[in-house]
């Protein structure tokens, strides 16, 4: 484990702005599953939650960021303190997009219940994806909280698996709209929330990006997957 | 512990290796000193570039004064220090007892912490190292004194007042002053003793300033307890902790993603 600083009161500024950020983790990955089950069941109040929930979200990354600017403006963090900061501030961006996509989402819900064209299918057509996305963000934002560069990594690949599902459900929905245009509503308003849920997925792995540049020190963003595995991350004591 | 290295970043315990081909122009080789019995460097290995800075951290105590004052021998000047090992400077090693440490002191100058300038004119400050190794006419010290005080970015400040005593400047000044009596002789390689220490932010970010434009033509090592000026100035950094060299790489390595978890400790503050 790092050990604790002469100062323990930077230890408490880094503490407080990694609690920040595992609750704001906390909130988004609720407001996904929500923004699921609105998808799935419809419940109008749920979704407002959702939307409602936003705000707390951004308001969490406006204070995050003033948090990271105040922390490096009075202790000048240096090495691993730095590199967790610098990652913090982009982990929030990537949180607060997640939190627009999941609004996305319920809105999307709201509305398709709302007009009572829902599909028998639509929900099963990307229960895999949304599996999938939802576990990757959890295991992205647990990576963060335990600084775990090999959970990270494996993360990363998994994204692939993501953007081919979306891919599959796109086939699948443009058959479906082909033989029946009554579909097309529906299967676009369907193709809208595989999409957001395929951006989550993006987020995440960028997330899991940011634990590998917190832990190693490299940037492996825009690198090509071989080139990430050919540098498998050490671990931090 | 991240034990990874890369090609840059040398540890301590490894033979020393040339960074980047950049030239050596001071390489020191298995360092051990004493002051008397008790011993302050151990088996110290490290490449210092030309005309780049090299910054000293660690602890108080640690051997980066020392270390430094092995580079111009200024420990000859003190009864029971010796050092083992070897330093090349330009190839020659400046721990044989043969050497002209006058000449050497003249090539490899040094600032210390508090500013000492001698207790006479500013000019005269700066000649009297000058008349020490050159003959100059008056015409040629004027020049000199002049050129030294432009170096340390100090003309524009004094040069209505150059018979004024030097001791009659600001501290910021004074220490500005001994820098330029420093490159005034035009030395090779010039060493800092936390040469801000005793200064106010405006004469310590002045003083910085100076190191970026004297690399031009100057090697420059500068020992500093604060590592944000190591940080900001220096190209290498070595850190340094109980006589020992822990770590030594390029600057931004060091601080951004140091070899060793020491280092790391130290830099960011969870030392001790």
């Amino acid at each position: 484990m790092i050990g604790e600083h002469s100062s323990k009161q930077y230890d408490n500024e880094l503490e407080s702005i990694r609690s920040k950020v595992l609750l704001m983790g906390g909130i988004v990955e609720t407001q996904f599953l929500d923004a699921m089950t609105c998808f799935r069941i419809g419940n109008p109040e749920r979704a407002d939650r959702v939307m409602r929930e936003d705000d707390a979200v951004n308001q969490l990354e406006v204070s995050l960021d003033d948090a990271c600017s105040h922390l490096i403006v009075r202790r000048q963090p240096a090495a691993n303190d730095l590199r967790t900061i610098m990652a913090t501030i982009k982990v929030i961006t990537d949180l607060e997009r997640i939190g627009d996509e999941a609004t996305k989402i319920a809105r999307i819900a709201k509305a398709l219940h709302a007009r009572g064209a829902v599909t028998v299918s639509h929900y099963e057509m990307v229960r895999g994806i949304a599996t999938n996305a939802s576990d990757m963000l959890h295991d992205a934002l647990d990576a963060f909280a335990r600084n775990d560069g090999k959970r990270a990594l494996q993360l990363i690949a998994q994204d692939a698996v993501i953007d081919h599902e979306f891919r599959s459900i796109m086939r699948n929905l443009i058959t479906f709209m082909m033989e029946d245009p009554r579909t097309i509503s529906a299967a676009l308003d369907t193709l809208w929330v595989a999409k957001a849920i395929e951006r989550i997925g993006d987020h995440a792995k960028n997330i899991a990006e940011y634990v590998i540049y917190v832990v190693d020190g490299k940037d492996i963003r825009h690198t090509k997957a071989a080139q990430i595995e050919d540098s498998t991350p050490e671990q931090a004591e | 512990m991240n034990t990874q290295l890369s090609a840059e970043n040398v540890v301590a315990s490894q033979n020393s290796v040339a960074v980047n081909g950049k030239s050596k122009i001071i390489e020191i080789k298995g360092l051990n000193f004493f002051y008397g019995k008790s011993q302050s460097l151990h088996n110290v290995n490290l490449d210092i570039h030309e005309k780049q800075v090299t910054a000293f951290i660690g602890p108080s105590g640690c051997g980066k004064s020392t270390l430094l004052r092995t580079l111009n021998r200024m420990y000859d000047l003190y009864p029971g220090q010796r050092a083992e090992g070897s330093i090349l400077y330009r190839g020659n090693n400046i721990l044989e007892g043969n050497q002209d440490v006058n000449m050497l002191r003249a090539k490899v100058g040094m600032v210390f912490q508090k500013p000492t300038p001698f207790p006479m004119s500013i000019y005269d400050n700066i000649a009297l190292g000058v008349r020490l190794y050159e003959d100059l006419s008056k015409g040629e010290m004027d020049e000199r004194v002049e050129w030294a005080l432009k170096k340390a970015a100090l003309w524009t400040e004094v040069k209505d007042k150059l018979g004024k005593s030097g001791l009659s400047l600001s501290g910021g000044q004074q220490q500005r002053l001994c820098i330029a009596r420093g490159v005034a002789v035009k030395p090779d390689v010039l060493l800092l003793d936390e040469p801000t220490s005793a200064l106010d932010p405006i004469s310590t970010s002045k003083v910085e300033e100076l190191i970026s434009e004297l690399k031009g033509d100057y090697t420059i090592a500068i020992v500093t307890h604060n590592m944000q000026q190591a940080a900001r100035c220096s190209d290498y950094t070595a850190y340094m902790y109980l006589g020992e060299l822990v770590e030594f790489g390029e600057t931004d390595q060091i601080f951004m993603n140091p070899a060793r978890k020491e280092t790391q400790d130290y830099i960011t503050g969870r030392f001790g």
